[in-house]
């Protein structure tokens, strides 16, 4: 997918613009919020299994190269093809050649992000393959043209009318005096769209939530079933995933599990968790008769070492977006790449580097609630500041920033200049703003002010008062 | 039947072992010049060896019947129905009580299991039982779950002859059975016992964690059954010992 990172500020403002977006933002934050607090209350254990989560990824990164070695050991003894790919075409080729191999027409996919990353869909549709998305959000994107708002809800920037808009203009050849206008009614009507595809396709692609090293097993997680009818009924399955995705034991990918569904929607856990390892037996009645994993880097081993290695513990849980104001007030989409959000706002920079997306870390209040609520206690606050240091150090903000960054830092280098300064600021600003207390408009700060007023300062400088306090403790010290 | 269908596809080419060894190296080489030395090799050899177990959560170790009714809670909590009997010769006549109130076809399609199998369809109720993997337009599949966890009311189901995958997603409605004597408390319970089970050859093709029937809420986050696998979930707890 073409990045848009570097038209943040004119993304944000359209979002902020867009009526419809709007409305369906306004649901984010009462329905996974409060589902997620509550399942949180259900289980006592919460806050420590965060850290075992923690814990675990950090202790599997630290051995990368043993425990991939190790998985893909495992997995191709119990009959999966592995491979390896370094960058995202890489692993293009590598699943259309699998395709072709398997002289495939139809293409099933469930929801992968990685998928997304590497614009694979794309690149299968180029060589003439039908490429169907069966998880009913990306379906629904798919046909928009458009790409995910969000890890987990990838339509969660949509209204029900314009689904039902879009399911008429598609589904051209069902009755048109159809009644589209309830959820349940789309989802029927998805389903029976669907299952054809599920029944025809040749090929079934999914991504992973987990590899397993112990087992060599593939896993993954879904509510709607969907994974699984793509890589149960098509005759070859793959599975693509990137470096971060495998974990040693199935003990750790439970507790991983117990982390997963209960951040993302407040669910215990998701209605179905599969865990694949090679292909059809010999005398299995079904199933894929081929498996193939391809295991993915596209630069997330430069993070290994690095400052950045925390974001590597990710689980994908969309948590951290889904207690963002930032996020509620612009969605997905204007963040302009595959990975939205705190997340995204670390990520982003990390894979397709700072120059084109330094806007992404100022793209938070840096309140602290995505750290909060992250599974595996990924500091995204600290990782956010950090890049914006890396953009600062490597030139990569704008002249008007470094301008008034660096004319504070001189100033703040000139003790008595500064409180000369800010003492002639704050008593003018008081002068300005009269009888009511407050500015309605200030120079440089237009965007803060035509939203809100600024309270004008009192009078006295906070070094002022700073230094009045101090003298008054000193006199109740003395008189003690 | 899909069986016949297809011929096994030709090994696709592979990338090389260069890619393998480059991202490899790479990886090495961000972990400061990680060497494959003993003491790291005997970490990850012995983590995978003991798979020593995480946190477990209280409510997995509750006794007896306090679990059972857990698992049923938590299923329920899922929009499962959790039917109760007493020995594996009243399973059909339950099955059929739940088929006539669902309204639904007194028909169902299941696989080789022995335990399914030994069940009196014929003399207990009038259900068709259909052989082998689920097809396009079957109604009820019918499974025996390996296992069960009740701290979040999850069902484990093991791919095979016995109990094909098909039939956990194509038909509209699902019922799975388990003794009582299958439900554990925890993840990690089932899978020791599933462990013991395979031995050491790999694990079945997939093991599906099932809690309740298919849902999505990709539409304006409103929560709808039967998006794409069973519409509805009846779970069959043999309460004999």
């Amino acid at each position: 997918m073409e990045p848009s990172t570097r038209n943040f500020p004119g993304n944000a403002a359209r979002a902020l613009a867009d009526h419809q977006l709007q409305r369906a933002l306004a649901k984010v934050p009462v329905g996974f919020v409060q589902k997620r607090a509550d399942a949180r209350e259900r289980l006592p254990e919460f806050e420590d299994l965060r850290n075992a989560g923690r814990d675990i990824k950090n202790h599997t990164l630290q051995h990368l190269d043993l425990y991939l070695t190790e998985y893909e050991k495992r997995a191709t003894a119990a009959g999966a093809h592995v491979y390896w790919a370094e960058t995202a075409s890489d692993a293009c080729s590598i699943i259309l050649e699998i395709c072709r191999q398997a002289g495939a027409r139809v293409v099933t996919k469930g929801k992968s992000m990685i998928s997304e990353e590497i614009g694979l869909n794309a690149h299968l549709a180029a060589s003439g393959l039908d490429v169907v998305e069966t998880d009913l959000g990306e379906y629904i994107i798919q046909l928009r043209g458009e790409t995910p708002s969000h890890i987990i809800a990838p339509a969660v920037h949509l209204n029900k009318e314009q689904v039902e808009a879009d399911f008429r203009r598609v589904h051209a050849d069902l009755a048109e005096g159809r009644s589209l206008t309830e959820p349940s009614e789309l989802v029927a009507e998805a389903r029976q769209v669907l299952r054809q595809k599920f029944l025809t396709a040749d090929v079934g692609i999914t991504g992973a939530n987990f590899l397993i090293a112990e087992t060599g097993s593939s896993v993954i997680v879904t509510n709607e079933g969907n994974g699984d009818l793509t890589q149960s009924l098509a005759k070859v399955h793959v599975v693509i995933a990137s470096i971060d995705k495998v974990v040693p034991t199935l003990e750790d990918a439970s507790t991983l599990i117990r982390l997963l569904a209960r951040s993302a929607t407040g669910q215990e856990i998701s209605t179905y968790t599969t865990f694949s390892t090679g292909a059809r037996r010999p005398d299995d009645p079904d199933g894929p008769e081929a498996y193939h994993v391809v295991i993915l880097d596209n630069g997330r081993s430069e993070l290994l070492g690095s400052a950045f290695q925390e974001v590597l513990r990710c689980i994908r849980c969309g948590a951290c977006m889904n207690h963002c104001p930032v996020y509620h007030a612009i969605g997905g989409h204007a963040y302009g790449w595959v990975y939205p959000g705190p997340i995204g706002s670390v990520l982003t920079p990390s894979l397709l580097g700072i120059r084109q997306s330094s806007h992404l870390p100022n793209a938070s209040t840096l309140c602290g609630r995505c750290e909060a609520v992250c599974p595996v206690k990924i500091p995204l606050p600290k990782l956010m500041r950090q890049w914006r240091e890396e953009a600062f150090e490597s030139g990569n903000t704008t002249a008007g920033f470094r301008f008034g960054l660096a004319a504070w830092a001189w100033l703040a280098r000139h003790p008595r200049l500064y409180r000369l300064a800010s003492r002639l600021g704050v008593a003018m600003l008081k002068l300005v703003s009269g009888s009511t207390g407050r500015l309605r408009w200030l120079p440089f700060a237009g965007g803060w002010t035509r939203h809100r007023d600024l309270p004008a300062p009192h009078g006295r400088t906070f070094q002022a008062l700073w230094a009045a306090g101090r003298n008054q403790d000193q006199d109740r010290q003395d008189k003690s | 039947m899909r069986k016949a269908r297809f011929k096994r596809p030709d090994p696709p080419p592979q990338t090389g072992s260069r890619a393998r060894e480059r991202l490899l190296d790479k990886i090495r080489t961000a972990l400061g010049g990680a060497t494959v030395d003993e003491l790291r090799s005997a970490v990850v050899k012995d983590r995978l060896r003991l798979h020593p177990a995480n946190l477990v959560p209280a409510r997995a170790n509750l006794p007896g019947e306090q679990l059972i009714a857990l698992f049923r809670q938590m299923l329920e909590s899922q929009a499962a129905t959790v039917i109760e009997v007493e020995t594996p010769r009243d399973v059909p006549a339950a099955v059929a009580d739940y088929l006539r109130r669902s309204n639904l076809p007194a028909r169902v399609r299941m696989g080789q299991d022995a335990l399914l199998r030994r069940m009196p369809w014929q003399q207990e109720s009038a259900v068709e039982c259909l052989d082998g993997a689920a097809e396009a337009g079957d109604a009820v599949g019918i499974s025996h779950a390996t296992a069960a966890a009740a701290e979040t009311g999850t069902l484990f189901l093991a791919s095979g002859k016995d109990n094909p995958v098909t039939l956990n997603f194509l038909p509209d409605t699902h019922i799975v059975v388990v003794e009582q004597s299958k439900i554990a408390g925890s993840y990690e319970a089932v899978w020791g016992r599933v462990r013991a089970s395979v031995g050491n050859g790999p694990l079945p093709r997939t093991i599906n964690l099932i809690s309740g029937p298919s849902r999505t809420a990709d539409i304006e986050q409103t929560i709808v059954m039967g998006a794409h696998g069973p519409r509805s979930l009846a779970v069959v707890i043999i309460r004999q010992k």
